[in-house]
């Protein structure tokens, strides 16, 4: 996958715990919890659902990776090249 | 028209999912309503047989006004309830999960019908806007669920602009929340928090509570757990909270009329807190019952649908007491107003690392600060300090079944 399709996998499981935010709006740089106002459970869905689709096991010591969409596709690259 | 909270003058009906001559049982789901607080599921107060629907959907009615007949169980089929005419409700399968409920055909506007009979996934508020407005659901993008369209979507969908006002830039819409009004929900907070702070002396009291065992043991049960089976520390300190509550049993309950009594399920509120504003205390039912793994999947079912807008009715108007926790990214500590009728509210602050005294020595430990806020009528503070010593005792052994 490129990275423009992971971002969009990534906005996509987003969206979907948290319904009332718009993908288009969503900065590279915002941050889950301080700018997109995600609580522990929105993000645990969150990370629920890229376990899933990509089937990695995303350890909670590897949440911080997740903290940024641009942090994000960064993170699943790497680990999907692993 | 339930009514599903103190202040509610009056509810529309969104959607019905029965027809006449439905059997339903005690607790079945069988229409939606909009209120403040989102589009709210209402179940059936007993087991019997749909009969005539008096409300359509789009109505607004007053609280008491009948939204159907219902017959009683064993009455025959054929008999008192008058035949249906087939098509005119479609019934989506009963589902606990929430699931985007199916297009009624008739009697809501032309317009919202697809073309070939199929199904648009919106949610009720959504549907019922795009109604009002006279705007085709297949026009709209959904940006929900599967591709579902939510209120906000619809409210973005400019149908050809009618006049030259400048769009929005997204970043200044506001952010809508599905199924909801902001303005109404704040009223409503404002209505029950001043009858709390006019009818119920409160007192509170706060704890300094050692998180660290209770995180260690976490940590040790996520590390061999996919995603979607892990627990949050929020499950954990609801389930000693709720186990505390046996042993100080009078603040769980609801203070409504006559002389007290403490209520012996305890139905659990959580403060969910919505992005951009506002806040909503749905109740996980009977969690008394419930193990940390069963308290977290009620946890993670009921944020979910707060999220989506469909909560039940039972679950917005029973609970017993309400716990909010400030999570990860808060502050030290909250005093909370007690939700009117219930009489305690149970704050945890963030949890955090700080100096704590352990065997002597200064160390670093995971602590969290606990507080109570509880009606003086019903309980004494030493009472309500047994209660918070509880909780900490039950979080220093998270083993325990």
């Amino acid at each position: 996958m490129t990275p423009s399709d992971l971002r969009a996998a990534f906005l996509d499981d987003l969206t979907a715990v948290a319904p009332d935010l718009d993908a288009a709006s969503i900065g590279d740089n915002d941050h889950m919890q301080d700018d997109l106002g995600l609580d522990s459970m929105d993000f645990l869905n969150l990370v629920s659902a890229l376990h899933k689709r990509f089937g990695l096991p995303i350890p909670e010591a590897h949440y911080p990776r997740l903290a940024t969409p641009a942090k994000a596709v960064a993170y699943l690259t790497e680990m999907l090249a692993a | 028209m339930p009514s599903l909270g103190a202040d509610m003058e009056e509810g529309k009906l969104i959607e019905w999912l029965v027809k006449p001559s439905d059997r339903v049982a005690k607790g079945d789901i069988v229409a939606v309503v909009e209120t403040q607080k989102g589009a709210i599921e209402i179940e059936i107060f007993e087991a019997g047989v749909i009969g005539a629907l008096l409300a359509e959907p789009g109505q607004t009615l007053p609280v008491g006004a009948p939204l159907a007949r219902l017959g009683a169980a064993d009455e025959d089929e054929g008999g008192a309830v008058p035949a249906a005419p087939k098509a005119e409700v479609p019934v989506p399968a009963p589902a606990a999960a929430p699931k985007p409920p199916v297009q009624p055909a008739a009697p809501v506007p032309a317009a919202t019908a697809t073309a070939d009979g199929g199904t648009v996934l919106a949610s009720p508020a959504a549907r019922a806007r795009a109604a009002e407005r006279g705007i085709a659901l297949e026009a709209v993008a959904g940006s929900g669920p599967s591709g579902a369209i939510l209120l906000s979507d619809v409210e973005r969908h400019v149908p050809a602009p009618a006049t030259p006002v400048a769009e929005p830039a997204p970043e200044e819409r506001p952010k809508g929340k599905p199924g909801l009004d902001m303005i109404e929900m704040r009223r409503a907070i404002a209505a029950a928090m001043s009858r709390s702070k006019r009818e119920i002396p409160h007192y509170y009291l706060s704890h300094e509570i050692d998180l660290q065992s209770a995180q260690d043991w976490l940590s040790a049960r996520n590390a061999d757990r996919t995603p979607d089976r892990r627990l949050l520390m929020g499950a954990m300190l609801i389930r000693a909270s709720v186990q505390a509550l046996a042993k100080v049993p009078e603040l769980n309950g609801r203070f409504e009329a006559g002389p007290y009594s403490p209520s012996a399920s305890v139905h659990c509120g959580l403060a969910v807190a919505l992005r951009g504003g506002g806040l909503i205390a749905p109740a996980i039912l009977d969690a008394q019952a419930m193990d940390v793994d069963a308290i977290m999947q009620a946890m993670r079912d009921m944020i979910a649908r707060t999220r989506i807008g469909r909560l039940r009715n039972s679950e917005i108007t029973q609970g017993t007491i309400t716990i909010s926790a400030l999570g990860e990214t808060g502050v030290d500590a909250l005093f909370g107003v007690i939700y009117p009728p219930q009489v305690a509210l149970v704050g945890f602050g963030a949890p955090r690392l700080r100096p704590m005294v352990r065997e002597g020595r200064v160390e670093p430990r995971l602590g969290v600060t606990a507080t109570l806020a509880a009606d003086h009528r019903v309980s004494d503070g030493r009472r309500g300090a047994l209660f918070l010593a509880e909780i900490d005792r039950l979080l220093q052994e998270p083993e325990h079944p």
